[in-house]
């Protein structure tokens, strides 16, 4: 009975049947352990290694040479539509409330996203294909993607950031 | 000033009055704190039910802040303290270590709690939950959560001593009660979970004064989970302690072997705390490897604990029954047992809930890669609901309709109405979940205002079934409402208007121990229904490897 204190308690055999049990459920933790760095060997999606320190300042700067870079091939509701070369980083910037700017890619084209925060922190969320990332003030983050669908996918920012937080929408356009 | 005790009536049990005025003040503020958090759940489900959209913006993330804290926080947190004072004094037959003390930590406990209260009605902490930095809020709202963290540590380490002075003044012989043991490792949890609330409070306390510059908000993140992820494990603990309890005093349950399941909860100390890591899966601040490690709490050892309990409890259960002649079959004993029994009914709801939905998907999504398609999406809400929500607050209602009864000793005003209420709750919660977890997969994020973005540059295309499983989650979210708001009625209804319980034994029914202590029991019931439940997590875990196979490559 749980309310009664016992003598002995460490001292009785253990029952065959939860042996069993726990022999079993033990393989199974260790199978859910090693699914972790296998997928980091032989997996498509695994969460970046590559990060650095930054500060919004700095940031800015890099994205703003990016955008200047260009090529812009397009305005899309007041942001530029940059077509990203695999060749060289890519940018991006959360503030609020806007991701900035909107990009171009390829499909089966190989990117380095790098993303970062003006201000609070942010989500950085590729809907509806579900692919979430955070993005944080002064830290660099950057994503090594490859586009496996075409289309218009946007960025949702799914982390709150004050009351403007459901107008963050940006844009990547998947030729 | 001596202590005072009585003796109860129904279970023989020594009782010290000041322990069961703390606890009845610890419950009385818990009720308050679920019928607040409730009331902003209306609000909350009602806006992001598409159809309904009831709030503005503001109101809305307000209402959904109030709602995050005085469940998750308050409700949790004031209730457990009250079972510490259960498990410790009352179950041990000794006095409380520091009475007046007791006193001062549940002041500190009301007083940081309006103070966050005040602070998000008045408009001055639109934060959320995790108040994220450098997200700002007034600075009375983080002095609400010391003085809230202060006063829950007093409370624990009040526990503490009384297992002290219970052992120096050998109120018990032998090794504690499993109850006490369970307590003692949620307690011992909590140490360690309010230490990190100090640690990341106190600086941004400072810092909303102006007197430090800035907090690094990785380092927020890091130490901030530390407290928010291990304050449920607390529950997590606490739950299981109260799985026991009711299992003992629905159907007379004894654990067939009490090592294994205090084994169970020492792997909880040692490994739980290790989850915190399940919300930096994404982030840029830590990398791969310390996300692999720690998000499997060392290697699974934790999940491991629970899926021993998961057996342990349903096979204590079995043997109980199969003692008292239900042996037929594989599942005699589980068609026949009390299941009109509001306590028995929280305990099995509460069991499965918890197992099936919220244990299952809060492993399959802390997985480092599978997060990538679960993080801060409607499958994070769906996971916790089923686990605090299905799971923790089912079981301590169930526990509620025996602390009525025998703490405050005053009948329930129906107790078929409290059966009703488990049900009702249990039933809505499920569809809930499973609304706002499968919308989740649709990319459909948490703490949003409108996932129709009709405000915003670009308005992004929604699955019809999206929209479908937010009006699933909107209509299980009203039941469960109604299975809510009972529970409060029921509660402060019997509070106020239920009989007196008299001091004769059989007042309050409970179970009587099974006989034939030494017989061996086979529980052939249990074990198919772990080897049920081994199988669903099996298939629910690689679907989800599967879909994020599907997804864009990223490394």
């Amino acid at each position: 009975m749980s309310l009664q204190p016992l003598q002995g308690v460490w001292w009785k055999k253990v029952d065959r049947s939860e042996k069993v049990w726990i022999g079993i459920a033990l393989v199974w933790c260790l199978i859910l352990f090693a699914m972790m760095p296998l997928w980091h060997l032989k997996g498509g999606q695994n969460p970046s290694f590559e990060t650095y320190r930054t500060t919004p300042q700095q940031y800015l700067q890099k994205v703003e040479a990016f955008v200047e870079a260009g090529p812009k091939v397009a305005e899309e509701k007041g942001l530029p539509v940059i077509a990203a070369d695999p060749a060289k980083d890519v940018y991006m910037l959360g503030r609020l409330w806007q991701w900035y700017p909107a990009l171009k890619f390829k499909k089966g084209q190989t990117y380095r996203l790098h993303l970062s925060s003006m201000d609070l922190v942010h989500g950085f969320s590729l809907f509806p294909l579900n692919l979430n990332f955070m993005v944080l003030p002064g830290y660099e983050y950057v994503l090594t993607l490859t586009p496996t669908t075409t289309g218009e996918v946007f960025v949702v920012c799914n982390e709150f950031c004050g009351i403007g937080h459901h107008q963050m929408v940006g844009k990547i356009t998947v030729e | 000033m001596d202590a005072v005790f009585r003796t109860c009536a129904q279970t023989g049990l020594k009782v010290h009055n000041q322990a069961e005025r703390l606890i009845k003040v610890h419950a009385v503020a818990g009720v308050f704190a679920i019928l607040f958090g409730g009331i902003a759940a209306i609000l909350v489900l009602l806006t992001r039910w598409p159809a309904v959209h009831l709030l503005d913006p503001q109101s809305f993330y307000r209402a959904l802040t109030f709602h995050g804290i005085n469940m998750l926080i308050f409700w949790i947190i004031f209730f457990e303290i009250a079972v510490l004072y259960f498990a410790g004094p009352i179950v041990l037959g000794s006095r409380v270590a520091w009475p007046r003390v007791g006193w001062l930590g549940f002041l500190l406990m009301l007083a940081g709690s309006l103070l966050i209260d005040i602070a998000i009605l008045q408009g001055r902490a639109d934060v959320m939950m995790t108040s994220y930095a450098p997200l700002q809020a007034v600075s009375y709202f983080y002095l609400g959560w010391i003085l809230f963290a202060v006063g829950a540590l007093i409370g624990v380490l009040n526990f503490f001593a009384t297992l002290v002075v219970a052992r120096a003044e050998r109120t018990y012989q032998g090794s504690i009660p499993l109850v006490t043991f369970g307590a003692a490792t949620a307690a011992i949890i909590a140490v360690v979970t309010l230490a990190d609330g100090a640690i990341i409070y106190i600086p941004t306390w400072l810092w909303s004064l102006g007197i430090l510059p800035n907090i690094d908000p990785g380092m927020y993140r890091l130490v901030w989970w530390g407290l928010g992820h291990s304050s449920q494990q607390i529950n997590v603990s606490a739950m299981v302690t109260i799985w026991y309890l009711l299992a003992t005093l629905t159907v007379g349950a004894t654990p067939i072997n009490e090592k294994v399941c205090r084994s169970a909860f020492l792997l909880y100390i040692l490994f739980i705390n290790l989850a915190s890591a399940h919300h930096l899966l994404v982030d840029p601040q830590v990398s791969p490897a310390w996300k692999v490690w720690n998000t499997s709490y060392g290697m699974y050892l934790a999940v491991l604990a629970s899926m021993v309990h998961g057996m342990t409890v349903p096979a204590s259960v079995e043997v109980a029954q199969r003692k008292k002649g239900l042996s037929k079959g594989l599942f005699e004993w589980l068609a026949k047992a009390p299941w009109g029994n509001a306590g028995f009914a929280a305990l099995a709801l509460s069991l499965v809930l918890f197992g099936f939905i919220g244990g299952i998907t809060g492993v399959t999504f802390g997985a480092e890669q599978v997060n990538i398609i679960s993080h801060n999406t409607l499958r994070i809400t769906g996971h916790f609901h089923a686990t605090v929500v299905a799971g923790t607050t089912i079981a301590f209602m169930g526990l509620t309709y025996f602390v009525v009864p025998l703490i405050f000793r005053r009948q329930l005003i129906s107790p078929k109405l409290a059966t009703v209420q488990v049900y009702l709750f249990a039933i809505g919660m499920t569809i809930f979940i499973a609304g706002m977890t499968t919308a989740g997969s649709y990319a459909i994020p948490r703490r949003h205002w409108d996932v129709q973005f009709a405000t915003s540059i670009f308005q992004p295309p929604i699955e019809p079934a999206a929209f479908a499983f937010l009006g699933i989650m909107g209509v299980g979210g009203l039941f469960a409402l109604v299975g809510g708001a009972l529970y409060v009625l029921v509660t402060v209804g019997s509070l106020l208007f239920g009989r007196r319980v008299p001091d004769t034994p059989g007042a309050v029914a409970l179970a009587a121990l099974p006989q034939d202590r030494g017989q061996y029991v086979p529980i052939k019931g249990t074990t198919v229904l772990v080897f049920v439940f081994l199988a669903s997590f099996v298939i629910y875990y690689f679907l989800n490897w599967k879909w994020l196979a599907e997804i864009w490559l990223v490394k």
